[in-house]
């Protein structure tokens, strides 16, 4: 590693058949390269794996397609609950009208946690003053560049789910 | 090769053409590591045929980085207080490899302080601490003192059956002292029971305070060695100068020093993958002491002494007895440089090397019977 500067190539014309003193040190260099990486690699790998757990067990948790809301039935009109769909927030809206929105409670412009404001008729989230439709989910105003995710809601047997789509 | 020329000129590690070369130019310039590297190639290492023990030192040094790495590690994840074992057992079985994190550090502190014993008794018995590294030699006590009470704290941390009662053995001990006693040992512990209290105040001191205080100290017993040199044993000071072998520092003995740091993380490897490190039940005060209690191998030796004091002295006069024994033979370990200073192999000397004998002896005699009359729970 140190001293290239101090041996010139070996002088010997006929070294092509024998490793000379260059080829030894050039295998040297790279078998202890070699050697290092797989160190580095032994070391890296559990540690790496380590640091990522509670991202692959969030995954995990996220990873669901469904949930149930069993007191969500007893919502008034006109009103919403946050809950968890996985890991993130979600929103279950009852329109006055007795229709149901579920959408990502997650904004599309910073991740800030929106609210429903039943004067307005909106979502609103505080952070950057972005407004969301709150049937379709669409972005009507201020920064957000995406509409919230719209999720299925079903009533069967006195049961609310909501669902991926 | 034996001869470096005070005006040597500037190491280039690289070819001046090359991408490193010219990166290195560069920063070379700015930096000036090539008086650095200067440095090293002129500094010699003296080589004898006790020069093996010269390696103890940089494998405790790299310990102490496995378990900083290792300890920041664990620190992600570890939480003081009322949740301390439960996340400990996160550690243990929910987080990927970190079983084997935790068991890198425990086997680490385990290595790190049996190679900091390795490196002391060798400076001990080849008189290291003679004028003029005294301080060498005191810096080096404190570090060992701080070393055991770094193992002391980290082994309450999991707060399961075993930690908890070793520790409340241990913070009994200081109880004996007349007077302050009983408060010295409440303050330790936050109170009159080792609890939750107890755990976030030996987690200040274990990632905190204690790593405070290690490392300038750790920086200053390096600086001292960079300053004086390596000692040399009497056997070697007899032979007349131009006898006296020496390998430049760099890269000859580094090159050798980081061969140890291999073997030493090969070993630690081994360890810490086939015997990981075990997590007993949660810490519960209602619940009596297991049989087979006892410390760590590196309290052992004073766990059995006081054992053995009490046998042959009863009463609480027993323990302070023993206490004051260790406190004893530690305060004549640290001031050996005073009563052995300037001697050459001469009747001081000889005792200074029973003394260091003695010592030896009985640390590994009291451990031997410490884990001999352990009763047998499977």
């Amino acid at each position: 590693m140190s001293e290239i500067v101090e041996n010139p190539p070996h002088p010997e014309p006929d070294d092509e058949a024998i490793p000379g003193p260059l080829e030894r040190r050039a295998f040297i260099k790279v078998a202890a390269a070699a050697l290092g990486a797989c160190y580095a690699g032994a070391i890296g790998y559990p540690v790496y794996r380590y640091l990522a757990s509670p991202i692959e067990q969030a995954a995990s948790v996220g990873a669901v397609n469904e949930v149930t809301l069993p007191d969500a039935l007893n919502l008034p009109k006109n009103a919403a609950l946050l809950f968890k769909f996985g890991s993130a927030p979600a929103m279950l809206i009852h329109h006055e009208d007795d229709t149901w929105t579920a959408l990502s409670a997650v904004c599309t412009h910073l991740g800030c946690t929106p609210q429903y404001e039943p004067a307005e008729k909106r979502i609103f989230c505080p952070c950057h003053g972005g407004v969301y439709d709150p049937r379709t989910g669409g972005n009507i105003s201020g920064p957000p560049p995406k509409p919230l995710t719209l999720y299925l809601v079903e009533i069967t047997d006195g049961k609310l789910v909501v669902r991926r789509s | 090769m034996e001869n470096s020329s005070s005006a040597a000129p500037k190491p280039a590690p690289f070819r001046p053409d090359s991408v490193a070369g010219r990166l290195y130019g560069w920063v070379d310039e700015r930096l000036d590591v090539g008086s650095l590297l200067a440095l090293g190639m002129k500094k010699r290492v003296p080589e004898h045929q006790h020069s093996f023990w010269y390696y103890w030192g940089g494998i405790t040094l790299f310990f102490f980085l496995v378990m900083c790495f290792s300890g920041v590690l664990l620190l992600l994840y570890y939480r003081p207080g009322e949740s301390s074992h439960e996340s400990v057992r996160q550690i243990t079985y929910d987080v990927k490899f970190g079983w084997l994190i935790r068991s890198a550090h425990s086997w680490g502190a385990t290595l790190m302080i049996a190679s900091a014993f390795v490196h002391m008794f060798s400076a001990y018995f080849m008189k290291a601490y003679r004028k003029p590294r005294e301080f060498g030699w005191w810096s080096g006590v404190v570090l060992f003192v701080l070393l055991l009470v770094f193992g002391f704290s980290g082994y309450l941390l999991p707060m399961d059956e075993l930690s908890y009662f070793a520790t409340k053995v241990g913070l009994a001990i200081p109880q004996v002292i007349p007077g302050l006693g009983p408060w010295i040992s409440d303050m330790i512990r936050g109170g009159p029971e080792i609890g939750s209290y107890t755990v976030s105040r030996f987690f200040a001191l274990h990632v905190v305070i204690l790593p405070a205080l290690f490392v300038p100290l750790m920086v200053f017993h390096l600086v001292l060695v960079q300053k004086h040199g390596m000692s040399i044993p009497e056997s070697e000071e007899k032979k007349p100068i131009a006898e006296r072998r020496t390998v430049p520092f760099f890269p000859n003995f580094a090159m050798k020093d980081l061969a140890m740091w291999l073997i030493a993380l090969n070993v630690l490897a081994l360890l810490a993958a086939l015997f990981p490190w075990g997590l007993g039940d949660a810490a519960d005060a209602l619940k009596p002491a297991p049989l087979d209690i006892h410390p760590e191998w590196y309290f052992m030796s004073s766990f059995e002494t006081l054992k053995l004091f009490g046998q042959f002295i009863s009463g609480e006069f027993g323990e302070f007895f023993g206490l004051f024994v260790f406190t004893l033979g530690l305060v004549l370990w640290t001031l050996i440089p005073l009563f052995d200073g300037e001697s050459k192999a001469g009747v001081r000397g000889r005792l200074a090397t029973y003394f260091g004998l003695l010592v030896l002896a009985i640390l590994v005699v009291t451990t031997i019977i410490g884990y001999a009359v352990l009763p047998a729970v499977h």
